[in-house]
């Protein structure tokens, strides 16, 4: 039964990996704009006109955060 | 006529509009813009939001400051070889199209490496190569795409802001334990360990000291760290006498940790180390629900963000150069240009000057000033550029004198004692009694216990639920308020707007609009040609009552006078045909009759003849009579207004019978009136709008900014209300109320959890599972409890 030292140990580990993974994203200042980021993603990465297409439309219904 | 809107701005074209690549244009400021986004293959920022832009404003000369190393210092966050980092604030921020055109900024010079917007607090951080381009030809692009950065005195002393984490990491330590202890006290929930002799499982007997201690481990920096704020806030209270609600919190935690360490050194038991972090896990999530800021507002500001960082000097030997305002030495020559605000008292040099003081006095039309008038800092000057000499420093300005006043450095918080803090007293009094009659109890009648429930009773009565139901309600109701456009610094305001029953108001620019006056014409009536003349020579001038004027009259042909002239300070005059019109001041256009009206009004003379003159008044928002009635009904009411009496009837035909008018007040003497009402014991709301009202707003329990745009520079004050919900303030004071009810009623559901527990801590059969089961419970019911009632009375508010 003296599996459930590795076991413990695994688990330990695991946890502590994920627990150091936030406060480095927390310290690197992932947390202090929750908002922008996800206005970013939608833009075309090219500056040339884009058919006026779908993301165009899902772009116009972004408001400002209230 | 059709209306056609402006591509750029999506402002109303008017009659002058500008067609370009078949697209309307307002301006000529809008065609330029879209003319350098169309020219760098940008108009997909036209794509993403129609009309997003900004009518960019003429800037010649304005950031000539930005060449001056010192300034270029305190502007850049960095600044090593040829890298600059700048992070500058820009108030038109306010849509996806923004965000694009700013992050693409190195399209329209390309020695800007990297740019990026930090969309809720409206900035933006601009890398670029400063042996290539300066932090001047950066602020000036944006202001020519109408993108202008605000950069005020306030910039200047700036250091350097390092956004407040430890809540976080708080929150995230506290619940990584949780989750991991709960994880580890599995075994004991199922009570599987419970011991050798009662036939527990064999291996997990064996092995549970290693769990134990683990749980210890974890708990260590949940009770040290996590919730040392708790310790340092009792120890606090207890040191100036007030039993607050983290008196009973801290003890908890302590009774927790110290019997569960205790429990697993002398095998007595698992101990509660569930609890323990489940505690301060929830009460630690309480507090960030409270948090809940509008960063892209400010509560804090004083005069030093209206005033600009930099002015322009004359030297002796007639050299323009940029000063910092903090530099300004008595006897300096200064230039202001069009639009400046005035950082220092003076005397004017110039042969006039037009000054608005509204933000300063709450006076609402610009004044006329001549050579040798003294100037006052805080004007700012709206006629073309003027020269002043300065008599005096920034901080010994009559302006800014106010903000050495005592009420600027003490917190409003220390002053307040919330209601939870209130119920904390008689709680932590009622807990330790049947704490320690219980003890007693059982040293009677079986001493081994006594310790035990004891104990228990202190674990079990810890009021998690108490302390949850004020954040999550009050935190509930800022949001909802912030969606109607009421924004409040913090929950604690809540509770003083449900308190107060006096209520002062500002007049100008609170009760009354600031773009909208109304003229009424008193004299002989105007022919048709007079009018349309009238009307034609208005449209040259760029006079503000000019302006305001022209908006009033009736739409005419434009026709243009065959002759225009403006004589500056005095007035207009313009000839059509066989009329020849002068408008403006009373002499300017010949009226005789003695000056007696202290209204703001222009007069108007033809051929010689006075015809009669156009009476300005204050424009009162909508509804006003309405809802100072419906407040009159339980708050006492004031108007302070720092403008003369010439609205006093109009007010007194508005407001309820009897409600006092004050009219000449000085900024100091509002501070003073509001503090004289504190002395008799009132709980007073100010609602103002301008610098000149902002030692009453931080005098007064809660002050109310009223603001037409959120994004231009409201006073320090308590809240911010969007000037469209004037008249639903008092429907947001009685919300308030209703908010402190559901707070009590929270209280009575927790209560009632609490003598569920304690039923099982005095009779001393506090198993850790029950606690693990009742505190979170508790707490979760009165979360679900205040949200839903919140969220109610959130849907009946407009």
């Amino acid at each position: 039964m003296s599996v459930i030292y590795v076991l413990l140990a695994i688990s330990i580990t695991v946890a502590l990996f994920f627990f150091i993974a936030f406060i480095v994203s927390v310290r690197s200042g992932q947390y202090d704009d929750s908002y922008t980021p996800s206005v970013r993603m939608l833009f075309e990465d090219e500056l040339v006109k884009p058919p006026v297409g779908e993301q165009q439309s899902e772009l116009n219904q972004l408001k400002e955060p209230k | 006529m059709d209306k056609h809107n402006c591509y750029h701005c999506g402002d109303n074209c008017g009659s002058a509009v500008i067609r370009f690549e078949e697209k309307d244009f307002c301006c000529n400021g809008c065609k330029t813009v879209y003319e350098i986004f169309s020219s760098n293959d940008l108009s997909y920022y036209y794509d993403i939001q129609q009309n997003a832009g900004a009518i960019p404003k003429e800037i010649e000369g304005t950031y000539d400051f930005l060449d001056t190393t010192e300034i270029i210092d305190k502007l850049t966050e960095f600044n090593d070889g040829d890298l600059q980092i700048t992070n500058l604030f820009i108030p038109h921020v306010h849509c996806s199209s923004c965000i694009w055109i700013l992050e693409n900024l190195n399209k329209l010079n390309p020695f800007i490496n990297n740019s990026q917007v930090d969309f809720p607090k409206k900035t933006v951080r601009i890398t670029y190569n400063s042996n290539k381009t300066s932090l001047k030809a950066i602020v000036n692009l944006l202001a020519r795409i109408g993108y202008e950065p605000n950069i005020s005195l306030d910039d200047f002393d700036n250091v350097k802001k390092t956004t407040d984490r430890s809540l976080i990491y708080k929150l995230g330590i506290a619940g990584f334990a949780f989750g991991n202890i709960m994880f580890l006290s599995f075994p004991d929930y199922l009570d599987l360990s419970s011991s050798n002799s009662s036939g527990g499982e064999f291996w997990l007997n064996e092995y549970k000291a290693i769990f134990r201690w683990l749980m210890f481990t974890f708990s260590l920096p949940v009770v040290f760290y996590a919730g040392a704020d708790y310790f340092i806030s009792a120890y606090k209270g207890l040191r100036s006498k007030l039993l607050n609600i983290d008196v009973p919190i801290a003890l908890g935690i302590l009774v927790l940790f110290v019997r569960s360490t205790l429990e697993i050194i002398f095998d007595w038991g698992p101990g509660f180390f569930d609890s323990l972090t489940g505690l301060v896990f929830f009460l630690l999530l309480g507090k960030f629900f409270q948090q809940k800021t509008y960063s892209f507002l400010s509560f804090e500001r004083d005069y030093k963000s209206y005033f600009p960082i930099a002015i322009t000097r004359i030297s002796k030997t007639g050299k323009e150069e940029s000063v910092q305002v903090y530099e300004i030495k008595k006897g300096d020559r200064l230039l202001i240009r069009n639009q400046e605000i005035i950082p220092v008292d003076g005397v004017l040099i110039s042969d006039s000057a037009r000054i608005d003081y509204s933000f300063v006095t709450g006076e609402s039309e610009p004044v006329k000033k001549i050579s040798g008038d003294k100037l006052f800092a805080g004007g700012k000057q709206v006629q073309g550029a003027t020269e002043m000499e300065a008599l005096k420093s920034v901080s010994q300005s009559y302006l800014t004198q106010l903000w050495s006043n005592a009420v600027f450095q003490s917190d409003k918080s220390t002053r307040f004692q919330t209601l939870t803090d209130s119920i904390g007293k008689r709680f932590t009094i009622g807990v330790l009694s049947i704490a320690f009659i219980a003890a007693v109890f059982w040293l009677y009648l079986d001493p081994s216990k006594a310790m035990n429930v004891f104990t228990a009773v202190l674990i079990i009565a810890c009021p998690c639920a108490i302390a949850l139901a004020s954040p999550f309600t009050l935190g509930n109701m800022l949001r909802i308020f912030g969606r109607k456009q009421f924004y409040l610094k913090d929950t604690q305001t809540i509770e003083q707007l449900a308190r107060i029953d006096t209520a002062i108001f500002d007049k100008t620019g609170t009760i009354t609009t600031v773009q909208k006056s109304t003229a009424t014409y008193e004299g002989m009536p105007l022919t048709a040609e007079e009018e349309s003349l009238l009307k034609n020579t208005l449209r040259a001038s760029n006079h503000p009552l000019s302006r305001s004027l022209y908006d009033i009259l009736s739409e005419q042909n434009i026709s243009t006078p065959d002759q225009y002239d403006e004589y500056l300070g005095k007035g207009l005059e313009a000839s059509k045909g066989t009329d020849h019109m002068k408008i403006g001041s009373a002499d300017f256009v010949g009226n005789t009759e003695p000056k007696i009206s202290l209204d703001t009004a222009v007069h108007i003379a033809n051929n010689n003849d006075y015809k009669g003159k156009y009476i300005f008044h204050n424009q009162y928002r909508k509804g006003i009579s309405h809802v100072f009635k419906a407040m009159e009904e339980t708050l006492n009411l004031a108007i302070l207004s720092g403008d003369n009496e010439g609205e006093k009837l109009r007010l007194e035909a508005l407001l309820p019978k009897l409600t006092p008018l004050y009219f000449n007040q000085k900024p100091k003497d509002k501070l003073n009136f509001i503090a004289s009402l504190q002395e008799q014991g009132k709980k007073v709301m100010m609602v103002g709008d301008g610098l000149n009202d902002a030692g009453a707003l931080a005098q007064a329990e809660v002050g109310i900014a009223i603001s037409e745009n959120i994004n231009v520079f409201s006073p320090a004050c308590d809240g911010i209300l969007d000037a469209s919900k004037f008249t639903e303030l008092y429907t947001y004071i009685l919300a308030s109320k209703k908010a402190i009810k559901i707070i009590k009623l929270s209280f009575m559901l927790s209560l009632a959890y609490n003598i569920v527990g304690l039923y099982f801590a005095v009779t001393g059969q506090l198993e850790p599972v029950i606690a693990a089961i009742l505190m979170p419970l508790s707490s979760i019911s009165v979360v679900g409890f205040t949200t839903l009632m919140t969220t109610i009375l959130g849907r009946k508010l407009k």
